[in-house]
């Protein structure tokens, strides 16, 4: 056997077998049946319907905001894994865990949550609304909400990074003369850039898949703060199964081909690593 | 550059890492920093980079007291023990890092790069990652990348630790040579004997956080200032005597007593190649059986037994071995050349007392 390693635990055949079998059911062949059943329209209908003026103003909103929410969580998130690993400080552990927060809430609860933290009367919105910040029901609401569920993702991918780093590295660069600032972006930020774009991604991945908090925040008018899984939504209330699976091909094919750029770059970044 | 320490101490919360060294070091000179680990020594060398700052104490660099200043501004090139190179550059970018930061024009970066590559045997790697590159390979980078800035002072931490005997050998000899070739003034921290006397002009030695002696590897062989300096630099033979009779014994061995009381212990050293052994068993005045060979190469170490247990250790040259006809087992009669006294008095086993008893009671030869 070709792909056989010589390992000291047995069970080679047993445990590929199993992941690939697992693999197909729960992955493979749904996303099969999906393009089967989409294969079924003509490729004009599908057109049609997947690139609709309403489907191409959700696309835009959910790859849009989800965009946005990565890149807050890809600052804030590298900035609060700093702080967790670098120091210690009473609390510390409470804060850690409370990262998690968002994978454990049930999300429709975050968007019920926040939507009613920052409407007119909530208790936020009652000061941001007349400064004029308005987060409920508007477009900075869905990029909010998104943030809040993909936040973990970049902590918790960042951390080992972190915890791993040699302080002798910024030792070095110090005595070389560089300043904190001048470290931080030749010598920490290159060595953390793969990481981060892990977590850049898994949180995009999972913003752009976010559904049940966003509807309770964004007021979901069509063409203006729709997101794709509504669009989806929509046409499943009409029993039009087809026409949701083109809405959904199209950002299957989306998210894929993301995916593969940003695994592309982790790569490149990650080129001085054995 | 000259570099001094003043009574400087270093405490990391209530423990005491550093107390009270004072030390000098010339312009280029080549000092080693020696010592058993948790003893201080890098501690010193953080200090003087700049990288701890001293509880107490002042720091002086060519008479300026520098204690204040970041580590940044103190223009020295420090090499760390795990080398700390930057894995996402380039050899070449490891190298020009210092020079960048200190906005040095690229043309001017390419010539130092290209002359520190030849100079370290490092041509055509300059495209290289760290991770593609020998471990010793890789402590030459890191070493190019401290000098490349033209430090005033090289600092370097544990430099051959990481790497295998043979190359370590290499690197050793590679080091003088560069020391001779620069003559930048060269502080390295070391726990190998060895390494210290081969590689350096001076050696300090720390043990516990202080100084316990400073002096040329000659001076410390030879002179120690107490018994954790004898036993620390090459080996050491040591024997607790007791006078009796005006001589001071243990069990067959008997040397000179000074004029000591009688029933008072003195502990005494000596080098192994100071114990004389001959196949001829009148030619000395004890007796003892080879216990063990240790091969060596040009020179075997022996162990002898005495009838009465006594282990010592000594030194041959493999002709005269050879010529003497000896083995594993064999008979032979010994002396002691030389020796030292370590201490006198009950409290021989405090090295505060044995400092100042050797002292004052240096005894050469019987």
């Amino acid at each position: 056997m070709g792909l056989q390693r010589n390992n000291v635990l047995p069970g080679f055949g047993m445990t590929m077998g199993y992941s690939i079998v697992y693999l197909s059911l729960v992955v493979l062949i749904p996303l099969a049946g999906l393009l089967i059943r989409v294969s079924a329209m003509s490729w004009a209908d599908f057109l049609r319907v997947a690139f609709s003026d309403r489907a191409l103003a959700a696309y835009r909103l959910t790859f849009g905001a989800s965009f946005l929410a990565a890149s807050i969580n890809a600052v804030l998130g590298t900035l609060m894994a700093w702080v967790l690993t670098r120091y210690r400080f009473p609390g510390r552990k409470f804060i850690d865990a409370l990262v998690d927060f968002p994978f454990a809430l049930p999300t429709a609860v975050a968007g019920l949550t926040l939507a009613n933290l920052f409407s007119q009367t909530g208790w936020l919105g009652q000061f941001l609304v007349p400064l004029g910040i308005r987060l409920a029901y508007t477009t900075g609401g869905i990029v909010m909400a998104l943030t809040f569920v993909s936040l973990p993702f970049v902590v918790r991918t960042l951390q080992p990074v972190l915890e791993e780093f040699e302080v002798e590295l910024e030792e070095a660069a110090a005595t070389l003369g560089a300043g904190r600032w001048c470290t931080f972006r030749r010598v920490v930020f290159p060595a953390l850039l793969p990481a981060l774009m892990t977590g850049f991604a898994l949180a995009f991945a999972r913003a752009v898949g976010e559904y049940g908090s966003v509807i309770f925040i964004s007021t979901n008018k069509p063409y203006v703060s729709e997101i794709t899984p509504q669009v989806i939504m929509g046409w499943l209330d009409q029993f039009e199964y087809a026409n949701a699976m083109a809405v959904a091909v199209v950002m299957l094919s989306a998210s894929f081909a993301i995916l593969i750029t940003i695994n592309l770059l982790e790569r490149w970044a990650s080129r001085f690593q054995r | 550059m000259s570099i001094e320490l003043r009574q400087v101490s270093k405490r990391f919360g209530s423990v005491s890492a550093v107390e009270d060294v004072s030390l000098t070091v010339a312009d280029g000179e080549l000092v080693a920093l020696l010592g058993p680990s948790g003893g201080g020594k890098t501690t010193v060398l953080r200090m003087i980079a700049g990288l701890e700052v001293p509880t107490s104490g002042d720091l002086l660099v060519r008479g300026e007291r520098v204690n204040d200043v970041p580590v940044q501004k103190r223009n020295i090139g420090f090499v760390f023990q795990s080398y700390a190179l930057f894995k996402t550059m380039s050899v070449f970018d490891n190298i020009a890092f210092g020079l960048k930061i200190r906005k040095t024009p690229p043309a001017e970066i390419q010539t130092r790069v290209d002359e520190l590559l030849k100079l370290f045997g490092l041509d055509g790697l300059g495209r290289r990652l760290p991770h593609q590159l020998s471990g010793g390979q890789r402590q030459r980078v890191a070493i190019a990348r401290a000098l490349a800035p033209r430090p005033s002072v090289l600092l370097l931490d544990e430099p051959f630790g990481a790497v295998d005997a043979k190359i370590r050998q290499e690197l050793r000899e590679w080091l003088v040579r560069l020391h001779r070739e620069l003559h930048v003034t060269t502080i390295f921290v070391t726990h190998d004997q060895e390494e210290a006397m081969e590689v350096s002009n001076r050696i300090v030695i720390f043990s516990r956080g202080r100084l316990e002696q400073i002096g040329t590897p000659r001076e410390v062989y030879e002179q120690p200032k107490n018994e954790f300096v004898a036993r620390f630099i090459g080996v050491l033979n040591v024997l607790e005597l007791t006078i009796l009779n005006g001589a001071a014994r243990l069990h067959e061995l008997s040397f000179p007593a000074h004029g000591l009381p009688e029933g008072q212990t003195l502990r005494i050293g000596f080098r192994p190649y100071a114990v004389q052994i001959s196949r001829n068993l009148q030619e000395h005045p004890y007796l003892a059986v080879i216990r063990h060979v240790y091969f060596l190469g040009v020179q075997l170490r022996l162990e002898l037994e005495t009838p009465s247990g006594l282990i010592l250790r000594t030194r041959i040259v493999k002709d005269e071995f050879l010529r003497q006809g000896l083995e594993q087992g064999s008979s032979v009669s010994f002396q002691i050349r030389e020796y030292r006294v370590l201490s006198t008095g009950a409290n021989s086993l405090s090295p505060e007392v044995a400092t100042v008893h050797s002292a004052a009671t240096f005894a050469e030869g019987i």
